[in-house]
């Protein structure tokens, strides 16, 4: 599920800082399982991942990592209410059919959701857009607009605003570049500067 | 027939037989006081027994898994496609033991063995078995084999409700467990199959009441036809089209009843050939075998309660075409077993070839399940 460059997972450390130890965790559109390779070595979390590419089930497989085939868009109805400590969302918002759905059935299952997705607001893309006229490519959104699996790309001020619509509350916002910097520019204009967002959010 | 036999089968194999003489008492409430199991081993066991694989079968399969028996076989054992030297399931690094359910026509005994109290066969006599029984049988076995631990368990479709069984009645004895292409129990319309499958060989005039080894006879038609819906099950809509179409057997229809299409061909050659190796009680038995499999039922219907104390790691896998056990089924199996937190892996591999699938080589699913037999070869190799 995952369509991000995936030499640069820059949203990945942060989330294995912000896991508590021990935690049970689903990890949606777990791609080739490296997030919870990582949070099952750093974390000793026990989990799921979920994931659609057969491809990335044989890695995941390969990684020693629990691995349920599962379209995102099908919806999580295999999972009962209340069973997660988090579940995670990397780079696979953007991609799903109806994100605001997906966002709730996040919450719906764990006590506490984790979501990355490329920041449409970013300046190249916005200077892209003006000046160029086109549609944006860039490093984290390297894909032409027709053949791109990003069908709801969002700008970090669009997603708050979702979750302001859904009664979700946002704990925590992090903004890096692809190379998992943060900069003075970035905190003080994340949606201008930042290239990938990470939130934590809960249920309010 | 092979000239020479292909370096990645186990070869020629010999079957064996073993016996038991302690009472196994059965769920139906009647009991056997001595029963024979036949099975085949492929593969080396090691010095602690800790690399011992058991494979359980399906509906109208057998011990006989893999390899040859002679060189003039036709065809190898059922799942060559999975069993051998450098295989999925490797016999250069396991001891691979598959047996022939009780009730079976193979060896083990069955409705055809004779009845000591009666001195004639079985037939309609023999007592009904299930999958719990058959679970109780091979645990027995595992005894004797002097194998504590399985490495795994292994079974597609009817072999995969063994594994779940294993799971619930012996847990401290598996430590990895296979289930493809299965459920944890049949649908009202796969019990119906089942139905319509019986009742065309109780139908048969050569079928006298389940006695016809008294008679001489073998209910020929009701078996045939037995088969012949039951492979049509086996097979997806998509599948058929694609191996049949229309296509005719002669260029041109007949206006009668002949075979004129291919698929009709192919169906009675399926079910001729059928009643040449199956008997038809068994086939009664392991058709109710599966209709009775519900072991939830036990756990107030509760599969994850059912499945509470399992330990294995596990892998399920079903078949996108699969309609006579759909993935629906498999992933029944997948929520109970992530409602316990047990280990598991699902894979849902999109194929046109329906429930047959399980049997053959079909690079992803062979891809899948080798990433997680290669789990084992290290746990046995350190």
């Amino acid at each position: 599920m995952s369509t991000f460059n995936n030499k640069v997972r820059p949203d990945l450390q942060t989330i294995c800082e912000w896991i508590k130890p021990g935690s049970r965790v689903l990890d949606l559109g777990c791609g080739d399982g490296t997030l919870l390779a990582m949070l099952k070595k750093e974390r000793d979390v026990n989990g799921y991942g979920l994931e659609i590419e057969i491809s990335n089930i044989v890695k995941c497989v390969n990684a020693n990592v629990n691995v349920i085939q599962a379209d995102l868009n099908a919806g999580l109805s295999d999972f009962d209410d209340n069973t997660f400590s988090y579940v995670i969302m990397t780079q696979a918002l953007q991609a799903v059919e109806r994100p605001d759905r997906l966002l709730n059935d996040m919450l719906r299952i764990g006590s506490e959701g984790i979501v990355t997705f490329p920041n449409f607001g970013h300046i190249r893309s916005r200077l892209q857009l003006f000046f160029g006229g086109h549609m944006p490519v860039t490093k984290t959104l390297p894909s032409k607009w027709f053949n791109t699996q990003n069908i709801h790309l969002c700008t970090l001020q669009d997603f708050e605003t979702l979750c302001a619509d859904n009664k979700i509350k946002i704990v925590q916002r992090t903004v890096v570049d692809h190379n998992h910097r943060s900069s003075f520019l970035m905190k003080l204009f994340p949606n201008l500067f930042g290239e990938v967002a990470i939130y934590r959010i809960q249920r309010k | 027939m092979p000239d020479t036999l292909p370096e990645n089968s186990v070869g020629l194999v010999t079957a064996q037989t073993m016996h038991f003489d302690v009472p196994l008492a059965l769920a139906c409430g009647r009991s056997f006081d001595n029963y024979d199991i036949t099975y085949e081993t492929y593969g080396e066991l090691n010095s602690d027994h800790s690399n011992a694989i058991l494979i359980c079968h399906a509906l109208s399969s057998d011990h006989h898994a893999a390899g040859y028996h002679s060189m003039e076989d036709r065809k190898p054992g059922w799942w060559e496609t999975c069993i051998g030297p450098g295989k999925v399931i490797d016999t250069n690094h396991f001891f691979v033991v598959c047996m022939n359910n009780l009730g079976g026509c193979k060896g083990s005994t069955g409705p055809a063995s004779t009845n000591p109290e009666t001195n004639k066969p079985y037939g309609p006599d023999f007592p009904i078995v299930t999958v719990k029984d058959w679970v109780e049988s091979q645990a027995r076995f595992t005894d004797k084999l002097e194998i504590k631990t399985w490495l795994a368990i292994i079974g597609g479709s009817l072999g995969g409700m063994q594994v779940l069984q294993w799971n619930i009645d012996f847990p401290e004895r598996i430590k990895h467990a296979a289930v493809i292409a299965a459920a944890p129990k049949l649908t009202a319309q796969n019990i119906g199959f089942n139905e319509v499958a019986r009742q065309a060989i109780m139908h048969d005039v050569d079928f006298h009441d389940g006695r016809y080894y008294e008679h001489d006879t073998v209910p020929r038609r009701g078996l045939m036809l037995a088969r012949m819906l039951g492979h049509i099950t086996y097979l997806s809509d998509d599948a058929m089209r694609e191996k049949f179409g229309r296509e005719l057997r002669q260029g041109k229809i007949s206006y009668g009843f002949d075979v004129d299409f291919q698929v009709e061909s192919y169906l009675r050659y399926q079910g001729e050939s059928f009643v040449d190796r199956f008997d038809a009680n068994t086939y009664l038995l392991m058709t109710k075998a599966l209709d009775y499999f519900d072991p939830a039922a036990d756990f107030d219907d509760d599969l994850s309660k059912a499945l509470s104390h399992a330990q294995a790691n596990f892998l399920v896998i079903s078949f996108s075409s699969d309609w006579r056990f759909a993935p629906e089924r498999s992933r029944e199996i997948v929520k109970a077993l992530q409602n316990n937190n047990h280990d598991v892996s699902y894979a849902e591999v999109v194929v046109p070839h329906g429930h047959d699938a399980f049997l053959m080589p079909i690079n992803d699913y062979l891809d899948v399940f080798g990433a997680w037999m290669g789990h084992l070869v290290k746990e046995v190799s350190s």
